[in-house]
């Protein structure tokens, strides 16, 4: 295969990253990382360097149309980015103390409970009308969007801060200690703590995941785990594909995304259960 | 004592009842910001590849001597640090051209949150100034811990 045919099919793979990631508010790192490892037989370390360069081409490709259109929450997203960046920093100073296996298990674990869950909430009433959350009242995170699926306004409230909160430091910790997996947790603690539907959940977890990962790719760079021509048709593709995403998000009913986002799910908490016992 | 309390903390959330214009317009503008960085990323990413192809036309596939291998190993030297980058960009080879990129890649997010602490500045926001400002700090100071 000819660099020039290995650029072009990344380029159309990474496309079909970018319009996954961008719906269900993942980085797309579940795609590119096995089809680089397994298909083409690239270095994990290269493989990792290309997966964090898609989560910030998802996020700040679909984000633009999602802000645009109210279907990110934006200031739940910048509240939370609060847990996200320092769970980030603790977490790469716990990267020498506990081992890799043990975390791989306990967050395939945590995933896999966390995709019953979703999948449980599907016939839960869809949004809150009313909310006595102290700190959601104070810093006003409550908000409202446009659904042309239901073709209706839906205005929500948000509730279970601190529990978000948490599960955000925790997702910052681990997308910092394993290098994937912030969205995996982020769209669960906006849809089962903190009552957000879950089309905003998955537009506001592509709105942050950017943010976290821009925090590590500064050190992935120094650390030469950015190869060019690797990194290249992988941003490319993933932000057009995000973009084309973008489109798609509002026109879909919350069901089907959290259908399609409890499959992803299901799929990354294996491949961390593989990774942790081989 | 506690009566007055209260009531400032009202007035506060009074003063914080936002204009949703300027809500709307600091979203139009985070908007711009990010599919700015987006378009100028793609642009100079896609030029460096052409780059590379151009100035290496063994890569392409009527004269396929080279695998795609060489380029995506370990074994293939590719800039790291910022020297380095500077010095392929003053050469004009395409490696450069893409890490440069990348770099606008990853610094949109940054910049976004540096333009969100500016928003809530222009809504009189002052609790969600705060927060972004803290984001903010974090989120720079973490460059340097890494």
């Amino acid at each position: 295969m000819t660099p020039l045919d290995f650029v072009l099919v990344l380029f159309l793979i990474s496309i079909a990253a970018g319009v996954l990631g961008s719906l269900i508010g993942l980085g797309g790192g579940v795609v590119v990382v096995p089809v680089l490892t397994i298909l083409f037989h690239i270095d994990i370390r290269l493989a990792i360097g290309a997966s964090i360069v898609s989560v910030i081409a998802t996020s700040s490709g679909a984000a633009a149309t999602y802000v645009k259109e109210k279907m990110t929450n934006l200031r739940a997203g910048m509240f939370l980015e609060i847990a996200t960046t320092t769970g980030a920093i603790s977490g790469a100073y716990l990267t020498t103390v506990l081992s890799p296996k043990f975390l791989f298990i306990l967050f395939g674990t945590v995933l896999t409970y966390s995709a019953f869950a979703v999948y449980h909430k599907r016939h839960a009433a869809a949004v809150l009308s009313v909310s006595n959350d102290k700190i959601a009242n104070y810093f006003q995170l409550h908000g409202s969007y446009y659904d042309e699926a239901e073709k209706q306004e839906i205005a929500y409230k948000v509730t279970g801060t601190k529990l978000g909160l948490f599960m955000m430091y925790i997702a910052g910790m681990v997308s910092a200690l394993l290098g994937i997996g912030s969205g995996a947790l982020k769209v669960p603690a906006m849809d089962l703590a903190m009552h957000l539907p879950m089309k905003v959940s998955t537009a506001t977890s592509n709105f942050m995941i950017g943010v976290t990962a821009a925090a590590s790719a500064g050190f992935y760079f120094a650390r030469g785990q950015i190869d060019p021509v690797i990194a290249a048709p992988v941003a490319a593709g993933v932000l057009i594909g995000a973009m084309l995403g973008a489109r798609i998000l509002s026109k879909v009913t919350n069901g089907a995304v959290r259908i399609v986002f409890v499959v992803v799910l299901v799929v990354i908490a294996v491949e961390m259960l593989q990774r942790g016992i081989s | 004592m506690k009566n007055t309390k209260e009531n400032t903390v009202d007035q506060h959330a009074k003063q914080r009842d936002i204009d949703p214009a300027k809500v709307r317009q600091t979203e139009i503008v985070i908007s711009y910001v990010l599919r700015i960085g987006v378009i100028l990323s793609v642009l100079l990413v896609s030029a460096g590849l052409g780059l590379i192809f151009a100035h290496h036309s063994s890569y392409l596939n009527f004269s396929s001597h080279t695998s795609y291998k060489s380029l995506t190993s370990s074994g293939y030297n590719f800039p790291h640090t910022v020297s380095q980058l500077f010095s392929d960009l003053a050469h004009g080879r395409g490696r450069g051209v893409i890490g440069l990129g990348l770099i606008i890649l990853i610094l949109t997010p940054v910049l976004r949150v540096a333009v969100g602490v500016l928003s809530f500045i222009y809504e009189k926001d002052p609790p969600m100034t705060l927060v972004t400002l803290f984001v903010l700090t974090v989120l720079i100071l973490s460059f340097f811990l890494g």
